[in-house]
């Protein structure tokens, strides 16, 4: 029966073949027989290409599923497939097709999910048939089952089983499969899409994955955000550094996702870096050198920029991203970067985009329209690479286009001679359309420079003799602007277009000239009447941009030389009113009232002339990328010049940054492993963004290790050898890296923190430090070189006896010093560490460097000489007494002690009268600290302060001890066995301490 | 993301049309014909189009256009390069990307295509993943299948999936063990009339075949890695490595892959192997031009220059070209007017020459620029920058493999202008 069905069915060609088949197999049985047929016949009749009616097919197909050999059902399951690929209407199978959703055989069952995906919207009774299928397969053991059971029942868009959805997501979003949890992920877009009231919710999930740490989740958790909570921005904060620090182990898919919402987040969250670019570096470093030793010194100064290491975070790990295979991955870095890193470091991406510029044609297109955008804002960057944007004869009309784009945009003047030359072989391209555009080009980079507009109008006039009609009509259209910026002296080019004016037929281009000769027609007195005349002969055929241009011309004639042209104007009026195109008539009347006078015109009339004749101001010949930048770069947006449904627009920069601890989390972060260091350290300052800071910068100088394991286990393995040999260890690297300012920075830190550690026992940091600066060099004595100076109080980093000096030199004058080093120095046997030559200074610009001297305890003055490349100054430093000294940490006891060993002739005293403010013990210890550079030994005695110190040079003992006596008078007593130092030293005290 | 993706040949029949969220209509194509129409060659098809209600970005490759229909923002070249991953993967199963080979294997294409993308996300473009998921057709499997009934389709996640290196899975098997690897580079260049260079550079990229059992780690080092100027990896190269050493660690995918392309730097000169002696003139009157080029060698580095071949797109009034060549055979296809003269090996001895008549359409205005010559060539054992690879080491696995690098030289975009 089934077999004489299916014959019926197919055409008669195949009907011979059929029956051969059937005699061959006779000895089969009936079910057997039936089987093979149709497992054979519409095989024959697809390679024979036949048309087999669809609906007898689907009967056929409905029994091949419903028979009860898997291999049958495949076999129709992949017809039914290859239907749905076609775009074929399945549907009516539906019924027999969903009976198969739990079949043994995978790919029946794939192929069941593909049909049910794309049908269950429309059957919506049959499809909830399949649903506790996909519940029970949620509960499979296999999490490959579990996860596209999770796929396809997220898909069936049915709103009845939204709860179910809803709970299968909860439940897959805690699954200890990390792929599971992706899928869930993603079935959260589907839901939302389904459900836009289950969005509170889905939130919920979304926040309980934006934790989860597997680089499978992260990039399809981060799509679900931006699908469903794009403006939650607060769900990010906690887990922004792990995403930063994720980021280079997601799939590249994940990678483009998150970095376009990192860069959102990045602007509502940091402050921009742009404000002070070039002076950014130094004023980190200021920054640095206040609070390491005096914070209220900033309040005086106006706060710096500083970058949030969290912004430097994301800039650094999205780097080596620049070197991914995947161009969005490349592009999206490199938004990244150009929306958000100091305008210095943007040119890094430059190279990398460069590169997709070998990658195929869509993403060359793409990729160009970026480079076109920012190539307006930032020459500098592309400039090199200028060649790699020559056109070549077989690239796509697009193409040529945008790159035609770029090299405009990067024309200058040293450049445009080469452009110039290249845009000669462009106009003669065989390609129309390019040439036009190149032609235009020309036009505005002669705009743009002046110094090569007259070449280039030359040029454009030897195109007008050119015979593709394009051209010259380009060409028209461009001169027309250019006379326009400069009017003068120009009629000749005007007369010789008029000559051109019978041959031109494109309608912009006559136009063009005949609005060239309205508005010069004083200057073509001759011609312009002509013209008008062979127009008024031609009127009616003219495309309407051209009648209108002849009226034009007709008015302004009419207004300058009316004896010649009345009649003519007369008759084109005439012509204009009757003519079909309503803009036309319209023109006519208008003007008509305006330049004939007659009674109803009115006042409008006097001023006639100076309405058409009034001096109209040139276009400016600009990019077409100009405004683009109001769009994210790489977005679709961008690259339409049009918002597009669901973009999100880049907030500006905040004016201050919000709170930055939002970030912080509880996790155990690299930054924690410095912990115990620190408390062990005791150092004052030790808060956690000092740390990362520091490992930030030191992470640069080991050019871009992404993960901070490295910094950490390095820095921790060096801190715990805590060795003199290992201070001196680094000081070596800080001397070669002198100049390089950041990184000294990190390596000050990092000493200072090694020395509290080595050197506590002896010699403790001041607890207070004021600074004062010295006047090394005036910038009047100094022909523009200012130099002032003082003394940081910190250890020396060079040698141990040596003073430790900071001098910082500025460039007053208005052009940049080179060359500025220490040249002779006077006593010759003067010990002096000199600071790294500074190859240049740029005006304005200040430099921070360090020097030590070994004044070898005496207040004898180092004299040196500061040199330019062209001058000398003598200078020198005079330290004060107090100076010349380190503090040092004993206890009371141990003070008595050396104090007891220090008398007779290396003691000395003196009663001092004090000011009535300082008498309080505290401001005792800042007068005192702030002369002298020395540590408070803590008292018993509540009138009796004592002070502990060394000299730098020779390490001698210096104590001081104050004994407060009635009426703010006070016993001063100075031990040591320096007692030159001691009667300077009690000579400074008595000063600063009388003063109030 | 990605909503529909619909498979157009080129004359603009729809074959196969996918959607991962819920159904669009094909009419929503007819604003890309509709472009298409306009921009007459396809490859003038601008990649992004709007539409009232959807975006449709477009590829085109090997004559088949890959449309894919966006609702929402999304960034295009994401949408590009997952389109051309997608026509890469159906090269990689089925040997090409034609509509014919695309019709053959409807089923696996649609099985394909499934677990690219879940709701228009990528979810699985590692050709290493996807071929543990769905086996690649061949005679003897789908054999064994009919007379089994077992299927394509694995039924377990692959490995690839869940780790961190979803490019490689586990328990490889080989009994040759053995690595090769390809220089390839390309030179670009931009010579004028006069055969000085206008614009030269060097493109390399470095593909591998890596065939090793388990799990090796390799790393390639080279000689002189200051060559390279930029650079961009597979997944699998650790760039931290490069950063610090310029060294190549990795642990390789399994078979065929492009282990990094690179850009030598632009200070470098450019050696341009060959030069040209071209004189091509068409006449005012009597609609006829003349041609006559000539190859000679130029910088070789002493090898030998094969595979030369000259393209010339020739102006759309060129009837037909009568020649002669005293190497090689030329082709002139009426059609798209484009003159092929395939040389092959190149002898310094006897110059290879063509040279002969081109016959213009009568009436036609003499065309307005000369057409450029588009040169083909192949040097083998040279990479052109001189970049070598010095050693290559293999960890954590114990046999010995069999290693081999070869070096080619190809021209690029090597054009000529008259």
């Amino acid at each position: 029966m089934e077999v004489g069905f299916s014959v019926g069915a197919v055409r008669t060609v195949l009907a011979s073949a059929e029956n051969l088949q059937l005699t061959l197999k006779t000895e089969l049985s009936q079910e057997e027989q039936a089987l093979t047929n149709t497992n054979s016949n519409p095989k024959d009749a697809e390679k024979a290409g036949l048309i087999v009616f669809s609906g007898l097919r689907n009967e056929d197909l409905k029994e091949m599923l419903e028979s009860n050999k898997e291999s049958h059902k495949l076999e129709a399951m992949k017809r039914v497939v290859g239907l749905i690929a076609k775009g074929k209407n399945a549907s009516e199978l539906f019924p027999a097709v969903v009976k198969n959703v739990a079949s043994k055989n995978i790919e029946l069952k794939k192929l069941v999910y593909v049909y049910l995906v794309r049908y269950a919207e429309e059957q919506q009774d049959l499809a909830l048939l399949s649903i506790s299928t996909f519940q029970r397969a949620l509960k499979d053991p296999n999490q490959f089952i579990r996860a596209s059971a999770l796929r396809v029942l997220s898909s069936i868009r049915v709103p009845i089983i939204v709860p179910i959805m809803m709970l299968a997501i909860k439940e897959a979003a805690a699954d200890l499969s990390p792929y599971v949890r992706k899928t869930s992920a993603h079935a959260i877009q589907k839901l939302y899409s389904l459900d836009a009231d289950q969005k509170e919710q889905l939130i919920e999930v979304i926040e309980k994955l934006l934790k989860d740490k597997s680089t499978l989740v992260a990039g399809s958790v981060v799509m679900a955000f931006e699908e469903v909570c794009p403006d939650r921005i607060d769900l990010i904060h906690k887990n922004y550094r792990k995403l930063c620090n994720l980021l280079v182990d997601v799939e590249e898919w994940g990678q483009v996702v998150i970095i376009s919402m990192l860069t959102r987040y990045a602007r509502t969250q940091f402050t921009s870096p742009w404000k002070e670019d070039a002076v950014f570096d130094e004023n980190n470093e200021k920054a640095f050198y206040d609070s390491d030793s005096e914070e209220k010194k900033g309040q005086t100064e106006s706060k710096p920029y500083i970058m949030d290491p969290d912004h430097r975070l994301l800039l650094r790990n999205t780097k080596p991203l620049l070197q991914s295979r995947n161009t969005a991955v490349v592009m999206s870095v490199a938004q990244l970067y150009w929306h958000l890193a100091p305008k210095h470091e943007v040119s890094i991406v430059t190279k990398s985009l460069v590169r997709l510029l070998r990658s195929h044609r869509e993403v060359q297109y793409i990729v160009l329209q970026n480079i076109a955008t920012m190539s307006i804002q930032r020459k500098g960057m592309f400039e090199p690479f200028m060649k790699s944007f020559y056109v070549r004869s077989t690239d796509a009309t697009h193409i040529k286009t945008l790159k035609l784009e770029i090299l405009t945009n990067l024309a200058n003047e040293a450049n445009i001679s080469t452009i110039l030359r290249e845009f000669q072989t462009y106009v003669k391209s065989q390609d129309k359309a390019f040439a036009a555009a190149t032609i235009q080009a020309i036009g505005r980079c002669a705009t743009n420079i002046s110094e090569v507009t007259d070449t280039c109008l030359n040029g454009l006039v030897l195109l007008l003799s050119n015979r593709d009609e394009t051209v010259v009509a380009e060409s028209v259209v461009v001169i027309k602007k250019l006379l326009q910026t400069q009017p003068t002296q120009h009629s000749e080019i005007i007369k010789h277009m008029a000559k051109l004016f019978d041959n031109i037929t494109v309608p912009m281009a006559r136009a063009s000239i005949l609005w060239l000769m309205g508005e010069y027609c004083e200057r073509v007195p001759k011609i312009a009447p002509d013209v008008l005349r062979k127009m008024a002969k031609t009127f009616t055929t003219e495309e309407d941009i051209v009648k209108l241009q002849t009226v034009n011309l007709a008015a302004k004639l009419y207004l300058t030389n009316s004896k010649q042209t009345k009649l003519l104007t007369q008759y084109i009026l005439n012509l204009g009113k009757y003519d079909q195109n309503y803009d036309i008539r319209d023109r006519t009347r208008f003007i008509r009232q305006l330049i004939v006078p007659n009674e109803k015109s009115g006042a409008l009339n006097k001023y006639a002339r100076r309405i058409l004749l009034a001096p109209k101001p040139a276009p400016v010949l600009e990019s077409a990328f100009k405004d683009r930048d109001r769009f994210q770069l790489g977005t679709l947006s961008h690259s339409l010049n049009i918002k597009a449904t669901g973009y999100q627009e880049l907030s500006d920069w905040p004016a201050v940054a919000p709170d930055q601890s939002v970030r912080n989390v509880e996790v155990i972060e690299p930054v924690k492993e410095w912990a115990p260091l620190v408390g062990k350290a005791k150092q004052p300052k030790s808060d956690d963004k000092f740390y990362s800071d520091e490992e930030e910068e030191k992470d640069e100088e080991e050019s871009e290790s992404s993960g901070s394991d490295d910094s950490s286990s390095s820095s921790s393995s060096s801190s715990s050898s805590s060795s003199e040999g290992l201070f001196y260890d680094f000081m070596l690297p800080c001397e070669l890296h002198d100049t390089d300012s950041t990184s000294l920075l990190s390596l000050y830190l990092f000493i200072n923190l090694l020395l509290c550690l080595s050197a506590q026992s002896q010699v403790t940091t001041p607890s207070f430090s004021p600074v004062k600066t010295y006047e090394l060099l005036h910038h009047m004595s100094g022909k523009g070189l200012a130099a002032k100076y003082h003394f940081p109080r910190q250890p020396c980093l060079y040698q141990p006896n040596m003073v430790a000096v900071q001098v910082i030199l500025t460039n007053c004058s208005d052009h940049s010093l080179e060359e500025i080093h220490i040249g002779d120095r006077s006593p010759a046997s003067l010990n002096i560490h000199c600071f790294n030559t500074i190859e240049r200074l740029e005006p304005e610009a200040s430099v921070t460097v360090s020097m030590g001297i070994d004044f070898s305890d005496s207040t004898q003055a180092a004299n040196f000489q500061l040199c330019t490349k062209t001058d000398q100054f003598s200078v020198s430093i005079q330290p004060a007494v107090g100076e010349l000294l380190m503090p040092s940490s004993m206890t009371e006891e141990e003070f008595c002690k050396d104090q007891g060993k220090l008398l007779g002739m290396n003691e000395t005293s003196a009663t001092i009268t004090m000011a009535t403010a300082n008498t309080s013990s505290l401001a005792i210890n800042k007068q005192l600290l702030s002369v002298a550079n020395v540590g408070v030994v803590s008292s018993s005695q509540n009138n009796i302060h004592r002070f502990a110190g060394r000299t730098v040079s020779s390490g001698a003992l210096v104590l001081v001890s104050l004994e407060l006596r009635e009426s703010s008078t006070a016993l001063l007593t100075i031990n040591t066995e320096k007692s030159i130092m001691a009667s300077m030293l009690l000579r400074d005290l008595k000063q600063a301490l009388a003063m109030a | 993301m990605i909503h529909s993706l619909f498979l157009i040949n080129h004359t603009g029949d729809i074959f196969l049309e996918k959607h991962w969220k819920s159904v669009i209509s094909r009419s929503v194509c007819d604003y890309f014909f509709e472009a298409k129409e306009k921009a007459g060659d396809p490859e003038n098809v601008p990649p992004v189009l709007q539409t009232p209600h959807h975006y449709l970005i477009t590829i085109y490759r090997g004559k088949l256009f890959l449309l894919s229909v966006i609702q929402t923002e999304v960034p295009p070249l994401f949408v590009i390069e997952f389109l051309h991953r997608v026509a890469d993967t159906f090269q990689d199963y089925f040997g090409e990307c034609s509509e014919g080979v695309i019709k053959d294997n409807v089923v696996t294409v649609y099985e394909l295509l499934e677990e690219m993308l879940d709701n228009g996300f990528p979810l699985a473009t590692e050709s290493n993943v996807l071929k543990e998921m769905i086996k690649p057709p061949n005679i003897l499997r789908s054999v064994v299948n009919t007379l089994t009934g077992s299927s394509n389709v694995g039924d377990t996640l692959p490995t690839g999936q869940l780790s961190n290196i979803p490019w490689r899975r586990a328990g490889v098997k080989y009994t040759n063990n053995e690595a090769y690897f390809d220089v390839i580079e390309e030179i670009d260049a931009i010579l004028d009339k006069s055969g000085t260079t206008v614009f030269a550079e060097i493109q390399g990229v470095i593909e591998a075949c890596v065939r090793l059992t388990g799990m090796p780690d390799l790393t390639l080092s080279f000689m002189n890695p200051r060559l390279l100027d930029d650079v961009s990896f597979h997944p699998c190269v650790r760039f931290k490595r490069w950063e610090a050493e310029r060294v190549l660690s990795f642990i390789p995918p399994d078979g065929n892959f492009t282990l990094m392309t690179y850009h030598v730097s632009s200070q470098n000169l450019v050696a341009i192997p060959v030069y040209v002696k071209q004189s091509i003139s068409f006449f005012e009157s009597g609609s006829c031009g003349r041609l006559d080029i000539t190859l000679g060698p130029k910088q070789t580095m002493g090898k030998m220059v094969e595979g030369l071949t000259v393209t010339i797109h020739m102006p759309k009034t060129v009837l037909s070209a009568n020649l002669t060549a005293t190497q090689g055979n030329y082709t002139y296809d009426l059609a798209t007017k484009v003159l092929v003269w395939d040389i092959g090996k190149l002898n310094p001895q006897k110059l290879p020459n063509l040279k002969g008549s081109l016959s213009v359409q009568a009436g036609a205005p003499k065309p307005e620029e000369n057409p450029s010559l588009n040169i083909g060539l192949k040097i083998q054992q040279l990479a052109i920058s001189g970049l070598k690879v010095s050693r290559l080491d293999m960890y954590g696995e114990k046999y010995k493999p069999f290693k081999g690098v070869k070096y080619v030289t190809k021209a690029g975009k090597f054009q000529v202008r008259t």
